[in-house]
């Protein structure tokens, strides 16, 4: 089988269906993306618009009230980025 | 031997759905295939179809309803013509590929420009390579009696692929034909209670129709086209216990005229019929010639129809539609492509004939077939009848 396959033909469920539910979770589709954003706390408000906005629900609320992206599944699309209010989010290199 | 009435082939075909006791007609109404639907809206209208008919804004919707509702698990119908075909067309590579036994009939018509409403098979031939099992019918029984065989292919786990029926617009669809019916409890002694492998139900969630990454796209694909290629073996069997069950034979292929004929025509549809009177004339005369009517357009016969054109010298192929600035008609380049590399390969002639509702008369398979024999044909294809001033 080719090593660029997931699956045998034969072993996909019928339809290609997804059997197991919430299995798109062990997607990481967060190695898509060419910028990641970083929050600068002293502008932040704490608003969330960026958990609102964020299309791939990937923020959530810290023991702080910050809303911190899950940066294994952001796709660096920078919605938050654009809507934050107060320009606390800027999108740029990923650190590692 | 059921009751014999005199009756359109539309209404006779609304009649198969009903015996069918589908529980979903989504449908949008398009010239020729409207008294179908109608007649189907009006028997859930009346309570005699306990279904829910979904009267949707487009043939796009009309798919997409049908999609949804055979995904619940509902035995699901639609019906379309032409541009309705073609409105449906994205949809229409979604439904084999999620592997939902929709059945719907096409009543073939011309695809505009110019604006047609009458017959060829340019519609589903665009349709072609969508993954669906297609059926061609050659007369009105056929019609009524291969809609209710769709349902048993389409529905079998070892097919669960979706199901067009295709008749000629006009000819077959308004045309008012002597149909032998069934009565209900015939219909459902050959036709078992759909048990769906995968449903949309929250007591076991499931995500149909996901996105194929190209780690799987391609073998999802490969899934449904060897399912295609399985569902072979079902429709003969099916057509082998509808014969049983009614007594009306049907094959993939058929062969008629002299056996071991020199020069054969290969048709599709209910062209077949006047092939086969012009056949008659022609052997009555004296005359070498066979016939093979192809019922079974996708997946297609290969074995069945090279075995039917093993003896023929001269082969020519029918084709109702055009692929233009191909190398022949559709079904011709199947055929052509069957006998490639093949030592004892016939002369193969395709003439594209009757389309958007051009008649072929009994006169013109007479013609074609002195051109054929006279092997006065040169041209990969001929576009029978145009009127040129050259």
């Amino acid at each position: 089988m080719s090593d660029r396959a997931f699956v045998a033909w034969q072993k996909l469920a019928l339809g290609c269906a997804i059997l197991e539910p919430g299995s798109s979770a062990k997607l990481k589709t967060g190695d898509w993306k060419s910028l990641a954003p970083k929050l600068d706390e002293e502008k932040c408000i704490k608003c969330g618009k960026c958990f609102t906005y964020c299309p791939e629900f990937c923020y959530s609320e810290d023991k702080n009230g910050f809303f911190r992206a899950d940066l294994s599944y952001c796709k660096g699309c920078g919605i938050c980025a654009n809507e934050c209010p107060t320009e606390a989010i800027s999108m740029g290199k990923e650190e590692k | 031997m059921g009751k014999r009435v005199g009756i359109e082939v539309s209404l006779a075909v609304a009649e198969a759905v009903k015996l069918c006791d589908v529980d979903v007609v989504s449908a949008y109404p398009i010239t020729p295939q409207t008294h179908i639907v109608e007649e189907l809206s009006h028997y859930v209208a009346n309570g005699d179809l306990d279904a829910a008919f979904i009267p949707v804004e487009s043939e796009h919707s009309a798919m997409s309803a049908a999609v949804g509702s055979s995904a619940t698990g509902a035995r699901t119908y639609t019906a379309t013509s032409a541009q309705g075909l073609a409105l449906m067309h994205e949809i229409m590579f979604i439904a084999p590929s999620m592997r939902l036994p929709i059945v719907m009939t096409i009543a073939n018509r011309s695809l505009s420009g110019p604006i047609s409403i009458w017959n060829d098979h340019s519609d589903i031939m665009a349709e072609r390579d969508t993954g669906w099992i297609q059926i061609f019918c050659e007369n009105g029984q056929e019609s009524f009696d291969l809609t209710i065989c769709a349902f048993r292919i389409a529905e079998d786990k070892r097919v669960l692929l979706p199901v067009g029926v295709n008749m000629d617009g006009f000819i077959l669809t308004h045309m008012i034909e002597p149909i032998e019916f069934m009565d209900k409890a015939e219909v459902k002694a050959f036709l078992p209670d759909y048990k769906p492998q995968l449903t949309l139900n929250p007591k076991k969630p499931v995500s149909m129709g996901p996105v194929g990454v190209p780690e799987v796209y391609m073998e999802a694909k490969k899934q449904y086209e060897q399912a295609l290629w399985d569902s072979k073996d079902v429709v003969k069997e099916v057509l082998a216990a509808w014969g049983k069950h009614t007594g009306r034979k049907y094959a993939m292929v058929e062969c008629n005229g002299k056996k071991k004929a020199k020069t054969v025509f290969v048709t599709m549809g209910s062209l077949g019929e006047t092939a086969m009177t012009a056949v008659d004339n022609l052997i009555a005369a004296k005359q070498d010639v066979g016939q093979v009517r192809l019922r079974l357009w996708r997946p297609f016969p290969k074995e069945e129809m090279k075995k039917a054109l093993k003896d023929a010298a001269k082969v020519v192929v029918i084709d109702r539609a055009l692929s233009p600035g191909g190398v022949c008609g559709p079904v011709a380049t199947e055929i052509k492509s069957l006998f490639y590399g093949d030592k004892n390969a016939p002369k193969i002639y395709n003439i594209v004939a009757g389309l958007g509702g051009r008649d072929v008369s009994v006169k013109d398979f007479e013609e074609m077939y002195a051109l054929a024999k006279g092997g006065k044909i040169k041209d990969d294809y001929v576009i029978w009848g145009v009127k040129s001033n050259a």
